[in-house]
């Protein structure tokens, strides 16, 4: 049964929950972005060792691990010979005071579904190139979203580190021996996913009827209603969810619409260029065993940076959080034991 | 939702659709309400072949009691696919698009409904779907609003909702099954239309900002026509108790 959140994702003085919600009528945001401004984005591609794909996505303070892999799997029955995607995405207990252990709940659920409509519909991936033998085995995208700090519009980290973890993604070399069985060699890759278009969502939040580009999570505890536009790099809105307890009207949604497009094709352009610009750090990484990549990694903090043009430090007078360095270093040294 | 396999055409040469509709026309409508004894409120929405009966329980007391809230009632939505409404009998157990479709429902009446009347409460809706034909949400949350407005919850107003798809690249409104399933496009839109305000939005398939636009001012007219059916059922029920 789905139910009446209660209890806030985050709770914030009063004072600065009027606050946001004031100064946004005077088009400025308590970070000192502008109402259509992303945060700092930042993408380590390839991140996981294990992984077919992958890719670590810094939004502001939000940080969301994406894992892509492929498996031999048995085609749908309607479509015998495409591959299939599976998009799921775990709100883990680390990444905010209130998420529980357990199945993912409906917010976790939503999140997956419609990153997963947004592949799905837009053909994203050429499925049709991921048939193994034709209605026997095909190849089983596992795509899994990792939340793992909860800073907010985690709708749109997932997307970027999906676009990107698909982006980096390499399909292994498959044989098939006399017994129609299919031999995987997961150290041979034969080349990367085929992709057939790029897709990036938008979410947009409405506060005091303003509308604001990538919530961060002070703002979310404000905010009523939320809407997600996902959009297509040549200019298609390939999917439309709205969430939250309030409504907007049908100017709002048009609004919201054009916005999303512009800003999605922007988005689409910076983790197209982050991904790429990094590719050289792979080439030279995939030489190394996965041990000494990692430490690496750890020690040269190679995450490739974009911010929104400034010094973040400078942005708007207040600390710079937690450290994107410190982070990284911790990650790595979990996942290396 | 899959469907792949050879596509039926969607579109005639006539212009008209697979079922003889028009592209703006509605599938034939019933609506009855206090459909169910038990229930404070209930009601049966027929769209075509899609069916659906929905049951509205307090506001009662808020149980687990974790769950009140001391500033409001808390809703709570269940949207439920009998086994049998499908064509391939469902897994009763409830899906990952039920548990999603559960809370855009839920978020589709929390702007309607006047909770803050009454706090510590629940107020606790039951959507069956009996028979699936396309449409199931919208249809869902076109019969819990007059659950609601049956069980005597005040509300600011009446909540309908009708899906837009695209098929055969034409925008046609109050999409079925096959339109949904061999359609380029599906966009359910719930909408509060004394209000103005637009209460659920999704969209699910491929549209330019063009047909993005006259997509939901095409749904938006076809919840006026829902709305109105709304209304006359509500009047009709009242106005005979009045006359007994």
């Amino acid at each position: 049964m789905s139910l009446t959140p209660t209890e806030p994702i985050n709770i914030i003085p009063r004072l600065k929950a009027e606050t946001i919600a004031s100064i946004v009528k005077k088009g400025v945001r308590l970070d000192g972005r502008k109402l259509d401004e992303f945060r700092e984005l930042t993408i380590i591609p390839n991140y996981l060792p294990k992984a077919q794909g992958s890719a670590l996505v810094k939004l502001g303070s939000t940080q969301v691990l994406v894992g892509v892999k492929l498996e031999v799997g048995t085609p749908y029955q309607d479509a015998p010979d495409e591959g299939v995607i599976i998009v799921s995405s775990e709100f883990v207990p680390m990444a905010s005071p209130v998420f529980e252990p357990g199945p993912p709940d409906e917010n976790s659920i939503e999140l997956a579904r419609v990153i997963d409509r947004s592949i799905r519909e837009t053909h994203a991936i050429d499925l049709k190139k991921l048939a193994i033998i034709p209605g026997k085995k095909v190849w089983t995208v596992w795509i899994d979203i990792y939340v793992l700090d909860h800073g907010g519009n985690l709708m749109d980290a997932s997307s970027i580190g999906t676009l990107a973890a698909l982006m980096t993604t390499k399909v292994p070399k498959a044989e098939i021996n006399e017994n129609e069985e299919v031999i995987v060699d997961k150290a041979t890759s034969i080349g990367p996913l085929p992709l057939n278009r790029k897709v990036a969502t938008v979410t947009l939040g409405k506060i005091s009827d303003v509308l604001i580009v990538d919530p961060d999570n002070e703002e979310e505890s404000v905010l009523e209603t939320k809407l997600t536009i996902a959009v297509t790099e040549d200019g298609l809105i390939a999917g439309i969810q709205k969430s939250g307890q309030s409504s907007i009207t049908e100017e709002e949604a048009i609004k919201a619409a054009e916005i999303a497009l512009q800003k999605g094709r922007e988005l689409i352009d910076k983790v197209t260029q982050l991904v790429e610009s990094s590719a050289e750090t792979v080439k030279q990484e995939n030489n190394n065993s996965v041990a000494d990549s990692a430490s690496n990694e750890a020690s040269e903090g190679e995450g490739v940076e974009e911010g929104s043009g400034k010094n973040p430090e400078e942005d708007s007078g207040l600390e710079k959080d937690g450290g994107l360095g410190g982070s990284e270093v911790s990650l790595k040294s979990e996942s290396k034991e | 939702m899959g469907g792949k396999g050879e596509k039926p055409k969607l579109i005639m040469e006539d212009g008209k659709r697979h079922d003889g509709r028009l592209p703006d026309e509605l599938r034939p409508i019933k609506m009855e309400i206090g459909v169910l004894k038990n229930a404070d409120g209930s009601a049966y929405v027929e769209f075509g072949k899609t069916r659906v009966v929905a049951a509205v329980y307090g506001p009662r007391e808020a149980q687990p009691k974790h769950i009140a809230s001391p500033y409001r009632a808390v809703l709570r939505c269940r949207y439920h696919m009998a086994p049998f409404s499908t064509d391939e009998r469902k897994s009763p157990a409830p899906s990952r698009r039920e548990i999603e479709l559960s809370k855009v429902i839920r978020e589709a009446l929390e702007p309607v409904v006047m909770t803050e009347m009454f706090p510590r409460t629940s107020i606790d809706i039951f959507i069956e779907v009996i028979s699936a034909d396309g449409g199931t949400r919208t249809t869902s949350v076109t019969a819990a609003s007059l659950a609601l407005a049956d069980a005597g919850i005040p509300m600011k107003d009446l909540v309908a909702a009708v899906a837009v798809g695209k098929a055969d690249g034409v925008l046609v409104l109050d999409i079925d099954q096959v339109e949904d399933n061999y359609g380029e496009a599906d966009m359910p839109v719930a909408a509060a239309p004394s209000l103005n305000e637009i209460t659920l939005l999704q969209l699910n398939g491929v549209l330019s900002m063009n047909e993005f636009k006259e997509g939901l001012s095409l749904a938006l007219k076809g919840i006026g026509e829902i709305y109105k059916i709304q209304k006359e059922t509500l009047k009709n029920k009242y106005l005979q108790v009045e006359g007994e």
